[in-house]
């Protein structure tokens, strides 16, 4: 089943030690970005190589793992992801979130809460939160080391002052205990409040950025706001139509060209074991 | 072991499968061999080898097969091919003044020790369209001649003597490696170098066009242009002394730059070098230029804020894989943060008072 060419996991030990290392730095400073030295992996930069390699350095050969893109696991890069970990590590793969030991994931957590016995990796782009504030690398580390977040904060403002909201709905930037502000990668902000007190253990990867950050478990995550005009989580306004569920983030589906749409959970993990359960939606066949 | 299978699976299995058959096209045509691809598209071969950082042409021929031409996806085949290899050690030097010179020009000296070599250039071939190759590809041997022993000498050294060009002395530090640490600002040289000759040569072609056209301009002359196979030498431990482990092709380019002297540097002609794999002439000069450019700083120059001179800018920006792997990301599902801007947008325009339109049926 493995393909025996390649080391388990494809990576040589020697680059996953080095990517290990920078884990451990990232873990010893929550939301600090830790240069790596990011390798060229046999998928495009951009899709994922940065949480392939994080996932390659802490896959062991007993971990259950699981994929999945914007909450499911059969989008195609997901499945591409999925299978090139069969193949190179001949890990047991599931999509039940609560089997897997690693996760890995673009754009979503779970639903479902997640354990201390449990690691979810993200995809990021770009693990810079000043970064379309500030296009210097140079200048936003130093932003960073003297803790300079006022541009962020006038940015914030000026969303207020215009829209009377904070126009930023996904990679909802954070402060981490209090010190680093981080980009959470481009989750939507109804992510953001299961980012703080978490079990699981948080690791962040960016391959052609070459950075990688973490937030051990139960770290303080604070979504940045104004005292009078608190963050929100928001969704969409509906129930679940295959599942009935209130409180799950939610995919428009356009389902014929009159403009109908009906709303489902992201999650499809999620939402098939709620219907197994016996859930139904509205729209459910 | 249970394996989740979903519908996507099959569908990439699907689509690899036409790719492949796409990829062979026409089965009346005959399979186009690797060796076919090397011996006559040596050109592609070269910049697949620059700019994948791989010196193999029987990979790069084979990369280029199998990417259906797109050079650019037959470099990352190879980067990522690469990255698999281990890594035995570091071969000393090469000495491009022992090159045996296939081709080898001045812009600045009319005649030097040496002499012009034009070698096999495009620069006076008439564009024409030649019909006769679509019928049959049998060319008349070129005439040949003995070449002079010994080593070719580079013509900055003409210009040293005299002390009219910058020195350039000789460095033992060890280069830093690319591929193997985080790029980190500010960047040595070394570095910088480094990446140019692995960059896109589209995007070090504009770069270098753009500094000629007055985006920090430094008015360059190709000193020296030359192209030939230099011995690479490795010396083994276990020997304890450096042997020849092969030869490689190389297009090297050192351009003379006028400089009118700045603050802390007396009036010289200043330096640009590229050094890329294979025969590739386009990419060397452009690479020069660039490093010229970005040598403001260490030569005391006003930064006139132009991209050439921009090192973040140059180099977080010149390699195709990174960037045509972000770039071509945007074809990935983004359903859900999407989702969350429809949210915001709807919201905005509501309390904008722009939401006249009834809402569709649900």
């Amino acid at each position: 089943m493995t393909d025996q060419d390649y080391n388990f996991a494809y990576l040589d030990e020697q680059t996953k030690r080095m990517i290990r290392r920078a884990i451990l730095k990232g873990l010893a400073i929550p939301g600090y970005q830790v240069p790596f030295a990011s390798r060229e992996m046999p998928m495009p930069y951009g899709w994922g190589t940065g949480g392939v390699q994080v996932s390659a350095a802490v896959l062991t050969p007993e971990d259950t793992f699981k994929v999945i893109d914007q909450g499911a696991d059969d989008t195609t890069n997901a499945v591409s992801i999925r299978s090139f970990f069969q193949r190179t590590a001949g890990v047991t793969t599931t999509t039940k979130t609560s089997d897997a030991s690693v996760i890995q994931t673009r754009h979503r957590i779970p639903e479902e809460a997640l354990t201390e016995d449990q690691i979810l990796v993200y995809q990021v782009p770009i693990p810079e939160p000043l970064r379309f504030l500030e296009p210097r690398e140079s200048e936003t580390r130093k932003m960073h080391s003297l803790e300079e977040y006022g541009l962020m904060h006038v940015k914030l403002y000026e969303d207020i002052s215009r829209h009377g909201h904070i126009a930023t709905s996904y990679a909802y930037p954070v402060k981490v205990e209090g010190r680093y502000v981080m980009d959470p990668s481009p989750i939507p902000k109804f992510d953001n409040p299961k980012l703080g007190d978490m079990a699981a253990i948080q690791l962040f990867g960016a391959g052609r950025e070459q950075r990688i950050y973490a937030l051990p478990p139960y770290t303080q995550v604070v979504s940045l706001d104004f005292e009078d005009h608190p963050f929100e989580a928001s969704k969409a306004d509906h129930p679940c139509g295959l599942c009935g569920a209130e409180e799950s983030y939610l995919d428009e589906v356009i389902v014929d060209d009159a403009g109908g749409r009906m709303f489902v959970c992201s999650d499809t993990d999620y939402c098939d074991a709620r219907q197994a359960a016996g859930y139904k939606g509205k729209d459910a066949a | 072991m249970y394996v989740a299978v979903k519908g996507g699976e099959r569908a990439i299995a699907n689509a690899h499968a036409w790719l492949a058959e796409e990829r062979r096209g026409d089965t009346d045509v005959a399979d186009l061999s690797v060796t076919q691809i090397r011996e006559q598209l040596k050109l592609a071969v070269d910049r697949v080898m620059a700019e994948g950082s791989l010196y193999d042409p029987d990979l790069a021929a084979l990369a280029i097969k199998q990417s259906r031409g797109d050079l650019i996806e037959a470099i990352f085949l190879i980067r990522a091919y690469r990255t698999t290899l281990p890594r035995f050690g570091a071969s000393e030097p090469v000495s491009t003044g022992e090159m045996a010179c296939d081709r080898r020009i001045s812009a600045t000296f009319k005649d030097l020790p040496g002499g012009q070599v034009l070698g096999p250039t495009f620069d006076y071939t008439h564009r024409l369209l030649d019909f006769k190759l679509a019928a049959d590809g049998e060319v008349p041997e070129a005439p040949s001649r003995d070449v002079a022993p010994g080593d070719v000498p580079h013509v900055t050294e003409f210009l040293n003597r005299e002390g009219l060009i910058e020195e350039a002395p000789a460095e033992d530090t060890t280069p830093p490696d690319l591929t193997r640490e985080p790029l980190e600002m500010p960047a040595s040289r070394a570095l910088r170098l480094q990446a140019l000759t692995r960059a896109d040569e589209g995007f070090t072609l504009g770069l270098a066009y753009s500094t000629q056209r007055g985006y920090g301009r430094n008015h360059a002359f190709v000193g020296e242009l030359r192209i030939g196979m230099v011995p690479v030498e490795m010396e083994i431990p276990e020997l304890g002394f450096a042997i020849e482990i092969g030869e490689i092709t190389l297009t090297e380019c050192e351009t003379v730059n006028q400089f009118k002297g700045s603050k802390t540097e007396p009036p010289q002609f200043t330096r640009g070098y590229g050094l890329v794999f294979g025969q590739s002439e386009r990419k060397s000069i452009s690479m020069a230029l660039v490093d010229r450019a970005l040598r403001w700083e260490e030569l005391g120059e006003d930064n006139v804020g132009a991209p050439a001179q921009d090192a973040e800018f140059v180099l977080y920006h010149a390699d195709n894989i990174q960037a045509t792997g972000f770039l071509e990301h945007i074809k990935l599902p983004h359903y859900v943060d999407f989702q969350s801007e429809l949210e915001l947008v709807r919201k905005l325009r509501r309390e904008a008072g722009a939401d006249q339109v009834p809402e569709a049926a649900e």
